[in-house]
């Protein structure tokens, strides 16, 4: 009988030891998951998660503090990406899925007030003081963050046109329905 | 015209599961007949019992989850298990086990799992081997051959016998039923008799058991058949053959009185149907080419070592439900190697 | 020379894991010689019918364009420029359906022709090229626009500078034409071999290799005939060797006919000449000879135009440009409805969503599909993991892995199956009892690898900007605050100097004055 308890003491002190040993021996600095997290993020900085950008959402996810279904640009490829680097069960997007669209600024009403420009988290928007504004459309993450500033509402979201090298071939349906389910809205713009 | 998102191949495809399926049935034709010849009319009665439930049950079960049952059924695969199961038990077992055979395979082992093609195990050989372990007495309960006995079963009397389990008038179960060869052999052997001793029986014929061995040289037939229709491929049938043949001839040289001649492994059990039809089943084998050799080779091996010293005369449906287990495994060691990726030749 | 022919004698041939046999159905379009088509009222050119960076307009709309004139040129090594197939005037350019399986539209130059067909001013012809300097060549080759016409589309100037560092000793010419249907290069092959010779010549001389190897799979008999006949009349036979091949889909794949020629496999991710081979089909070899011989840019092609829904089916030659609907029209219209009208082979080949798509620089047929020939595959069944496609696979990969992979959308595991080796012949989806649409799943992940990774490319940029940003803004902060306080300290110090006994009043209106500053900026 004590021979036994003996034994599992010294086993119990031996793996506690070695737990011990290991938490010091592989130590990792910093927050390595948060960065993971931030990498599957789209970046378009938008704040529609409800934090100041996508490193601060990724850093709360990291934590535990916020789900994984804000992210609405990044929509469900996002969710299942967080999903499976966290091991966790994917959810339903918290938020309305959007096409993939940039800012357009209107050319005859735009004021040239700058404000629009400040509010771009990616500096996509070009222009000076009393100057017509322009988008670096290719630089426009779509976030939709110099609407709201705009005091002649001469900004608005344009659908990214589907290009050919960009395509993908859509996934197979079952049974495989043959009839193009090709968004004819999207192909009209 | 309409407008299409369609992939490639545009020609109509070449190969149908229903009628893979369809020829499977069509090779097991001589040996179920000759089945017939040597054991009786009850073989058919199983046949059609073991159809009839396994398409009942699956198409319940397919309602069940809300689907339309039709395409599962005609891909004949329910069929295809529920007479590999009939043709493997006793041709006059109670016709309840054959139901609960049949609602084991195809509700628990191949429904339960997803359906055709999920299933990781032989639906036929975990319901045959589940009725084994459960009714021992009842599954190892075989018939006679016709040329050893006086009374023949006439179809009336066989279904009468899976019906209500009555026997004719002045016939007792001694009369009809014997061992199987493969049962006489162990438990001559396990009395320390000589082979010498042993094949004195009439028991035996030309090369295994007698009537057992032409049953299996139908089913060889229709083996051929699905290898000439490139139904199955030659591995897993060739390696399982050899293997054992390897493992029987071995011993047998050893020492020929004590192990039983090579052909009779060959010739005498499920070694052939097994070969040809069960372990080519192609959801629960192998799919590299390397690795359906080794899955092959491991069964013909482990079918000898259950059937020498194992606990159970024949070891089918044991071997193969263990290397259903291995299979996913031996796939991935076995992947071939693709163009252009150096190494060794694939 | 001994060895040479004793070689050629016993010329081995390897074979490759799988393949399929199929019914050719060549016999429905090879019979009638190449025909010309009537010059269509309006040509729809692609700006961009190649591999490679965009082509450039250089004509305005509204001008007059020549046949062979170009009106668009390259951007970049890697591109090729567009030429006007025929005269006429450049109405505009504006999105247009192309031939790709998305259907989509992209950039193309609507030409409506006056019907002169009248050609522009044309460089004059290199007949005497092999005293030429070889950049020369590959420079008018560049100029013609020749692209590979087997469906590839990649520019072949390219193809023929290997580089200096890569020795390249075998020239392989393909004329296997292993699709179904498709008759085109075979018509090629019996009709113009001598055409073709002289672009082996002029391949064989910029690339400096020992020899050259024009396979030809032997259900084209007549062809092989000819090739031979053509080959026996020129002093190319020393080095030249007209190879009949078993008729096996797919030995026409690049990579399966080096290794059927040559038993070279092409390593994965790589190309050809790094096997010191460079691989050419038959009608880029005759495209090459116009463009060298003749300074004629490429601005049409054979084109098949068959299907049993096709009247007449036969070979045209066909401006580039021309819609696919003239074709048919010229072939008798259809017979019956098709049920499919596909660009290219069977096989490899898309359903054209719109008859007007033109005819491209790749386009090699236009297959008009009956309901018999081409049935609604209906819906797949679950696979069975008979392994039929791994069987058939000339990759040798496991397609019902990667298929498992793929429908669980798991892009990383896919990857682990080499996905990537996959050429899309679809042997696998033809075999598949299950009728599974296997092709498309791994069409499916591999331009959605591909999506992500630009994706991908977008977040960092984004993330690098905004980055920039705040880094900036920090920046601008700080330098405020140094403004600020240099402001204060200076001012406090004026201060002291100026009157140390005045009051408490001005130091307070100094101390405002900064705020002012700082709002102003």
């Amino acid at each position: 009988m004590l021979t036994a308890i003996l034994a599992i003491a010294a086993l119990a002190v031996l793996f506690g030891l070695m737990l011990g040993y290991s938490a010091i021996r592989f130590h990792v600095e910093g927050d390595p998951i948060a960065d993971q997290i931030d990498s599957l993020l789209p970046q378009t900085q938008c704040g529609q998660c409800g934090h100041p950008g996508c490193r601060p959402y990724a850093e709360a996810v990291a934590r535990g503090d916020d789900d994984i279904n804000k992210c609405a640009p990044g929509g469900e490829a996002t969710i299942l990406a967080m999903a499976d680097l966290l091991g966790r069960e994917p959810v339903a997007l918290d938020a309305e899925e959007k096409l993939p669209a940039v800012a357009f600024i209107d050319p005859e009403r735009c004021i040239g007030c700058t404000l629009c420009l400040q509010n771009c988290p990616v500096d996509a928007i070009v222009g000076a003081a009393k100057q017509l504004h322009g988008i670096l459309s290719k630089e426009c993450t779509g976030c939709e963050l110099c609407l709201p500033p705009c005091p002649v509402n001469c900004i608005s979201m344009v659908p990214v046109t589907e290009e050919i090298s960009g395509w993908r071939w859509p996934f197979p349906s079952t049974p495989l329905k043959e009839t193009a389910k090709s968004q004819p809205e999207r192909a009209a713009a | 015209m309409k407008t299409f998102i369609a992939s490639s191949p545009h020609v109509a495809r070449v190969n149908r599961v229903d009628s893979i399926m369809l020829q499977v049935l069509l090779a097991l034709v001589p040996g179920i007949l000759a089945m017939i010849w040597f054991f009786g009319w009850g073989l058919l009665i199983n046949i059609l019992l073991a159809v009839t439930f396994a398409v009942a049950a699956e198409c319940t079960v397919i309602l069940a989850r809300g689907r339309s049952p039709l395409p599962a059924i005609a891909d004949l695969s329910a069929v295809v298990t529920a007479v590999l199961f009939a043709i493997s038990v006793p041709p006059i077992l109670p016709w309840w086990m054959t139901l609960l055979g049949m609602l084991f395979a195809i509700v628990l082992v191949k429904q339960l799992y997803g359906g055709m093609g999920y299933n990781p195990f032989n639906p036929a050989m975990a319901a045959y081997v589940f009725l084994l372990v459960s009714y021992p007495v009842a599954m190892t309960n075989w018939l006679t051959p016709t040329m050893l006995t006086e009374h023949h079963l006439s179809f009336t009397e066989s279904l009468r016998i899976i019906l209500d389990g009555s026997l004719p008038q002045g016939l007792s179960w001694d009369a009809v039923t014997s061992a199987t060869p493969l049962d006489e052999m162990r438990g001559k052997l396990d009395r320390n008799l000589t082979m010498g001793e042993i094949r004195q029986s009439p028991l035996w014929g030309a090369f295994g058991g007698r009537g057992w061995e032409w049953v299996a040289a139908w089913f060889l037939l229709g083996g051929i058949y699905l290898l000439w229709k490139r139904i199955i491929t030659w591995h897993i049938p060739v390696s399982l053959l050899s293997s054992l043949l390897v493992c029987a001839t071995l011993f047998w040289a050893i020492e020929p009185q004590t192990h039983p001649f090579p052909a009779f492994h060959l010739f005498s059990g499920a070694a052939i149907l097994g070969a040809f039809f069960i372990a080519t089943d192609p959801v629960t084998a192998c799919t590299t080419t390397r690795g359906q050799i080794i899955f092959g080779a491991s069964i013909g091996a482990l079918v000898y070592v259950i059937r020498t010293w194992g606990g159970y005369p024949d070891a089918i449906a044991f071997s193969v439900l263990l290397l259903n287990i291995a299979a996913p495994m031996i796939d991935h060691y076995t992947q071939p190697r693709v163009f252009g990726h150096g190494g060794k030749r694939g | 020379m001994a060895v040479a022919h004793s070689l050629i004698a016993n010329r081995r041939l390897w074979t490759f894991h799988g393949g399929i046999h199929i019914p050719d159905e060549k016999s429905l379009s090879n019979g009638a010689p190449i025909a010309p088509i009537a010059l269509p009222s309006r040509l729809v050119v692609p700006l961009q019918q190649h591999i490679g960076a965009p082509a450039r307009v250089i004509v305005a709309v509204g001008e007059r364009v020549l046949k062979g004139q170009m009106i668009a040129e390259p951007t970049g090594l890697v591109s090729a420029p567009v030429h006007a197939p025929s005269s006429g005037t450049l109405v505009a350019i504006e999105s247009h359906p192309i031939p790709h399986p998305s259907g989509l539209m992209a950039p193309c130059a609507i030409i409506e022709t006056d019907g002169e067909d009248a050609w522009a001013e044309l460089p004059p012809p290199m007949t005497d090229y092999p005293q030429l300097d070889p950049e020369l060549i590959r420079e008018r080759i560049r100029w013609a626009g020749v692209v590979g016409m087997g469906g590839a589309s990649f520019p072949t100037s390219v193809k023929l500078s290997p580089g200096t560092d890569r020795h390249i000793h075998t020239l392989i010419i393909n004329g296997a034409e292993c699709e179904p249907y498709i008759s085109c290069d075979d018509r090629l092959m019996r009709e113009r071999s001598g055409h073709i010779f002289e672009g082996v010549r002029i391949m064989h001389h910029l690339l400096g290799v020992k020899q050259v190897l024009i396979g030809i799979e032997d259900n084209k008999p007549e062809a092989i005939e000819e090739m031979r006949l053509a080959l026996a009349e020129t002093d190319m036979h020393t080095y030249t060797e007209i190879v009949p091949i078993p008729t096996l889909y797919p030995s026409g794949g690049e990579k399966q006919l080096i290794r059927i020629l040559t038993g070279k496999e092409v390593p994965t991710k790589g190309i050809p000449a790094q096997v010191g081979i460079v691989c050419q089909n038959v009608g880029t070899a005759a495209a090459v000879a116009d463009a060298v011989l003749e300074g004629r840019p490429l601005v049409s092609r054979v084109v098949t135009v068959t299907g049993r829904a096709i009247a007449n089916p036969r070979n045209l030659e066909v401006p580039i440009g021309t819609p696919a609907s003239d074709l048919i029209a010229h072939c008798g219209g259809y017979r019956e409805t098709p049920r499919k009208l596909v660009c290219g082979g069977p096989m490899m080949g898309f359903a054209l969503r719109d008859a007007d798509t033109p005819i491209t620089k790749a386009t090699n047929c236009v297959l008009a599909l009956t309901p018999e020939e081409s049935p609604a595959p209906g819906p797949a069944l679950a696979c069975i993991r008979c392994g039929r496609c791994a069987q058939a696979c000339p990759a040798n990969l496991l397609p019902q892995q990667m298929y498992w992979h793929a429908r669980a959308k798991d892009l990383d595991r896919v990857q682990d199956y080499n996905l990537f080796d996959c050429i899309e012949c679809g042997c696998c989806a033809q075999v598949c009892p299950s009728h599974i649409p296997l092709v498309q799943y791994y069409r499916y992940a591999k331009t959605e690898i591909w999506s992500r990774e630009q994706e991908k490319r977008k977040s960092e940029q984004a993330r690098a900007r905004h980055a920039a940003k705040q880094a900036r803004l920090e920046r601008q902060e700080q330098e405020r605050q140094a403004k600020l306080r240099k402001q204060k300290e200076a001012l406090a110090a004026k201060a002291k100097a100026q009157a140390k006994p005045e009051t408490a009043a001005k130091q307070q209106a100094s101390a405002a004055s900064p705020t002012e500053t700082a709002n102003d900026s």
